[in-house]
């Protein structure tokens, strides 16, 4: 029997429902003043984490590639909207300066003001090459999509072709990562080095409209963001292609006898989450104001697994839901907000235990519920059992999933 | 040889006065203005009458006068040696016999106080006397001395003592130094070749940096080459000589008029704004280079600003210009031969410094090998990946700290020899408790295991910030790893990465007799090529793998002390060495201990050679490393020694 695209996928109407809902519940309450608008700017942020993190369950949940180079990719793009406004807010600002002056600037003065602006505490006024579109908006957005893009391809090819599978390709992913980071480190590369691009909430162009204002906006295109995203992964995980991306994660060599390109599906799913990956960075940076190379550094990349382990990998919400849980109660606790324990000999400051408590309940949640959060949905909405279609037994390989998920799921 | 004998004639001359005037104190008194006051313009007659005098106290005379322990006495100006009593009146001695004379008050008689510059030319003097000196102690001083300063005067002296010399080894030292002074200021051009050329193919930094003092060139810009000069090259602007650098010489050389900066011409421009324009031009389109060079050059027309050339100008005035490098030394056959040298040199030096870069490789190599060896155990052998890998590590370097710095052991020899076994003893439990909780759970599930164990990382870490704070610790290694091997100038390696050398080594033997000699590595063997089977043989794979991971937690943990020996301890440093790690395993080759040596040393060998490509930055040697890694298991995706067969396991 044929069913729709959203019939299949239940989960889709809810969450859009649920993200509009939010999005508009936060929208009127910050312009009645209850929220603040550094949390609008947390929350936001959020949502872009959020789609990161579907995008990371899309290529690990359903396609079995641990990746831990996808903050990278997200860095990448915040990295090529950093340039750009930093580029323009930099030139407004210099613009004026020189306006004030009596003879009219030269372009090679303004270029030259606009470098010893931005690279003069790399001691350095020159612009890299790296910075030739910087100039302009719809090219350096381009760059943010097609720069992840093509490096994911390029890696992705190269890895996939000589069949580096499982752990090896996971300490590739992340050997890449950190080769980018320290790259980005270095004051050579022409991105300002360790202190990074910053001032990026400010928006050219709009420095008049108040940054309450800029809140909500970047809320509302991280949500709609985040929404079309969701879709998107709900349709590429949905249908034929679907399942052979699953079957891919449960036994690559079987798909591959069975005729299927399993290089072109990989590198698919892989190039198309990095792409997402980096329109992430776009809306995430300008929220955050900076982006340093620490940011791109491997830790990020398995901070990402962490969350979407715990909200629960292959099922797209458990990515949404662990992404949002980990990363608001992490800035909780870290934040010093959370009440300190007196234990009597001790005093439990959670800036200090935050982490030990992530990471233990990270090793529990890895045992004792693989699921993770999103297991939870599973109690309160029993999913079908599809046993009288299947023929046959489920393979002798107890890693895989395909026993559990092939009796509990269409 | 007419040149010679006029300078014996000379110096016969000279010395006849002196020889006719007997005593020290006649000779002095002979200069008594200079001696009583002496400055660097009249001292050089007082020191030539000295050493004409061929006295024997003149050696001490010197070094008193020097130390200004010389003293006159007002009513006669005789000079004497004086010595403050108790009552604090003087006791003189004679300044010939050194024989007391007497008492003088403290006003009958006053010091003699050379300037700094004065007491140099002494010292110099004094050289020559200490070259002769009975002590030998007191003749290497002197030769020292000559050879921090290296004058022109102090060769002869120094030529004339290598005969006398009973000490071989300063006799060899004085010849060399000498052939040195004759390379720089030989009498003869033949003579100053000679001895540059006895310094071919010597590496020693002391003999290039002769040679390179030769050859030392000085830049010169004009109109054209002169013919007589000694021209090491000829330089274009834009190549050998940067395009700015050349026209600041052509304007130090007032050959061209100073570049006016861009501040400067708008600042005129703006200070000649009238009514909108400026000598003619409108204010508007002076956002055009060009009009500004017009506007600016109507401006110098009228005589109002300094003119100044265009950047076509520039160009021009560099093109119509001769720059070149030119020898200090005006003779090319002197400088010539100095060149040769050298370039006979360079190989030797190349040599060298390849040499003390391989050392340097391999003690990097070493110090991967000691991170990864614990690594090919748990990842390699067993296939279980571990992330928590560099905690451990961490965990050793503080099991060091706190047996070394928490005051039980005093002895640095002892804490490290009780740290060692310690470190290994504390991860191996650890390694122990990780596997039996949570590591054995997740054997199906490799993925799993990265994140479970990259919790415990994290835990571990922050843990460990909690108890030792967030500032680097210092591990302090026993003095007898101090210093460091260096068998020659351009070669030297610390005795410490050295001991991690031979340590790296030690564990590869104990690690192979572990797993090729005993039970324990049979079945370690066998339980990671096949569980099953081997369970069926009688063999407990649960208790086999827990032994497993703890030998190699604990090897991390003993490398953990030797890496905070040569690192400092932070709660970091662990994560520093895990992803180097994991290559070097990788690279390496998994499932084979010799297959983790070939990593390391290739991972160590390749960073050390990157860093010399670029050595102020060693980011971007890591960088390229890791580049080329990924690229590497592109083409040998079971890296460099594959397993072959069914141990490959697939």
């Amino acid at each position: 029997m044929r069913q729709g695209f959203l019939a299949k996928n239940p989960s889709v109407l809810w969450f859009l429902l649920l993200l509009a809902l939010f999005t508009l519940a936060v929208t009127l309450m910050a312009q009645a003043g209850l929220v603040s608008t550094s949390l609008v700017k947390t929350l936001g942020k959020t949502l872009c984490l959020c789609l990161v993190a579907v995008a990371m369950d899309v290529v690990w949940g359903y396609c079995g590639i641990l990746s831990l180079g996808h903050m990278a990719f997200f860095g990448l793009g915040g990295y090529a909207i950093g340039m750009w406004l930093m580029y323009a807010r930099t030139e407004a600002i210099v613009a004026e300066n020189l306006a004030a002056r009596p003879i009219p600037p030269t372009p090679q003065e303004i270029s030259d003001a606009i470098g010893s602006q931005i690279f003069g505490v790399v001691g350095s006024s020159d612009f890299p090459p790296v910075w030739a579109f910087a100039h302009s908006l719809p090219l350096q957005l381009m760059a943010a999509l097609l720069v992840p893009g093509l490096l994911a391809l390029v890696f992705g090819w190269l890895a996939f072709r000589s069949r580096v599978t499982g752990v090896y390709l996971s300490i590739l992913t992340q050997a890449m990562t950190l080769a980018l980071s320290l790259y980005l480190f270095q004051n050579e590369s022409g991105l300002r080095g360790n202190n990074g691009l910053s001032g990026l909430q400010n928006i050219p162009g709009y420095g008049h409209v108040p940054q309450s204002t800029i809140s909500l906006v970047f809320l509302w295109a991280s949500a709609l963001a985040l929404g079309a995203g969701y879709i998107l992964f709900a349709w590429v995980v949905s249908g034929r292609m679907g399942s052979v991306i699953r079957a891919i994660r449960d036994n690559e060599a079987r798909v591959r006898f069975l005729g299927y390109p399993v290089e072109g599906f990989k590198l698919f799913v892989f190039t198309l989450t990095a792409v997402v990956a980096g329109l992430a960075g776009v809306l995430y940076y300008p929220q955050a104001g900076i982006i340093n190379p620490a940011e791109v550094a491997p830790i990020a990349s398995i901070y990402l697994a962490v969350w979407v382990a715990i909200g629960g990998r292959g099922r797209l919400y458990g990515a949404v839901i662990g992404a949002a849980f980990v990363s608001l109660l992490s800035s909780w606790f870290t934040g010093g907000s959370a009440p300190p324990i007196d234990l009597g000999v001790y005093v439990i400051q959670w800036t200090d235990w935050w982490l030990v408590l992530l990471g233990l309940s990270f090793v529990a949640v890895t045992l004792f519920a693989p699921k993770g959060i999103g297991g939870l949905f599973d109690l309160i909405t029993a999913r079908r059992p599809v046993e009288e279609e299947r023929v046959g037994d489920y393979g002798p390989d107890q890693g895989a999933w395909r026993r559990r998920e092939g009796q509990e799921e269409a | 040889m007419i040149r010679a004998l006029l300078i014996a004639c000379g110096l016969i001359a000279a010395a006849l006065p002196a020889l006719a005037q007997g005593t020290l104190q006649d000779v002095l008194q002979a200069h008594r203005a200079e001696v009583e006051s002496p400055s660097r313009a009249t001292v050089g007659t007082v020191l030539d009458a000295l050493d004409d005098s061929d006295l024997p106290g003149v050696a001490t005379f010197l070094e008193r006068w020097q130390d200004r322990a010389v003293w006159v006495r007002a009513s006669d100006g005789l000079f004497f040696y004086a010595e403050e009593q108790d009552d604090g009146s003087y006791a003189l001695l004679d300044i010939s016999t050194e024989e007391p004379v007497g008492t003088a008050a403290a006003s009958e008689i006053s010091e003699i106080r050379p300037n700094g510059g004065v007491r140099r030319e002494i010292a110099s003097a004094l050289v020559e006397f200490q070259l002769a000196d009975p002590d030998p102690a007191r003749r290497r001083a002197a030769v020292t001395a000559i050879a921090r300063a290296m004058e022109p005067e102090q060769l002869a002296p120094l030529a004339a003592s290598v005969e006398d010399e009973p000490d071989a080894a300063l006799r060899a030292q004085k010849e060399r130094l000498a052939r040195m002074l004759t390379a720089l200021y030989g009498d003869t051009p033949e003579a100053r070749i000679a001895a540059i050329e006895s310094f071919a193919g010597e590496t020693a930094v002391d003999a290039r940096a002769i040679l390179n003092r030769i050859v030392a060139t000085r830049r010169e810009a004009a109109a054209a080459l002169p013919e007589d000069a000694n021209i090491a090259r000829e330089l274009r602007p834009g190549g050998a000589i940067a395009e700015d650098e050349a026209y600041e010489m052509l304007v130090a050389e007032e050959l061209a008029p100073p570049r006016v900066p861009a501040g400067d011409v708008l600042a005129a421009l703006t200070a000649n704004l009238a009514d909108g324009v400026v000598a003619g031009v409108p204010v508007e389109t002076l956002g055009d280079p060009d009009a500004r060079d017009r506007a600016y050059a109507a401006l110098a027309e009228a005589g109002l600003v300094q003119p100044r050339l265009t950047d076509d100008g520039i160009a021009e005035a560099l093109a119509s210009h001769a720059f070149w490098d030119e020898y200090v030394e005006p003779d090319p056959a002197i400088t010539d031969a100095a060149e040769r040298a050298l370039s006979a040199t360079e190989l030797k030096v190349a040599a060298a410094q390849s040499a003390d870069l391989a050392l340097d490789a391999l003690s990097l190599a070493s110090i991967y090998f000691l991170a990864a060896i614990g690594l090919a155990i748990t990842f390699g052998v067993m296939g279980v990946i571990n992330m928590a890998h560099g905690e451990f590590i961490m965990m050793g370097a503080y099991t060091g700290y706190v047996v070394q710095q928490w005051g039980w052991v005093p002895n640095y020899t002892v804490a490290i020899l009780i740290a060692l076994p310690l470190a290994f003893a504390v991860t191996f439990a650890a390694g122990v408790a990780m596997e039996r909780l949570v590591i054995r759970w997740l054997y199906h599930r490799p993925l799993e295991t990265l994140l479970a164990t990259f919790g415990i990382s994290i835990a571990l870490q922050q843990m460990a910030k909690n108890i030792f704070g967030t500032q680097a610790r210092p591990l302090t290694s026993p003095s007898w790893l101090g210093g460091s091997w260096e068998p020659s100038d351009l070669i030297s390696i610390s005795y410490i990465r050295i001991a991690i050398f031979a340590l790296a080594l030690v564990f590869l033997a104990v690690l192979l007799f572990i797993l090729k000699r005993t039970r324990l590595g049979l079945e370690v063997r066998a339980v990671t090529q096949n569980p099953g089977m081997a369970a069926s043989m009688g063999i407990n794979p649960g208790r086999i793998n827990m032994l497993t991971f703890g030998l190699g937690s604990g090897i991390a943990g003993i490398a953990g002390v030797a890496i905070g020996l040569y690192a400092q301890v932070t709660s970091e440093m662990g994560s520093g060495y895990i992803v180097q790690s994991f290559m070097t395993v990788v690279v390496g080759g998994v499932g084979n201990v010799w297959g983790t040596l070939a990593g390391a040393t290739m991972i160590g060998g390749l960073q050390k050679g990157i860093e010399w490509f670029n050595p102020s930055n060693t980011l971007a040697a890591q960088t390229y490393m890791i580049l080329f890694i990924i690229l590497f298991i592109q083409f040998r995706p079971k890296g460099i020694v594959a397993l072959k067969g069914r141990a490959a396991g697939d």
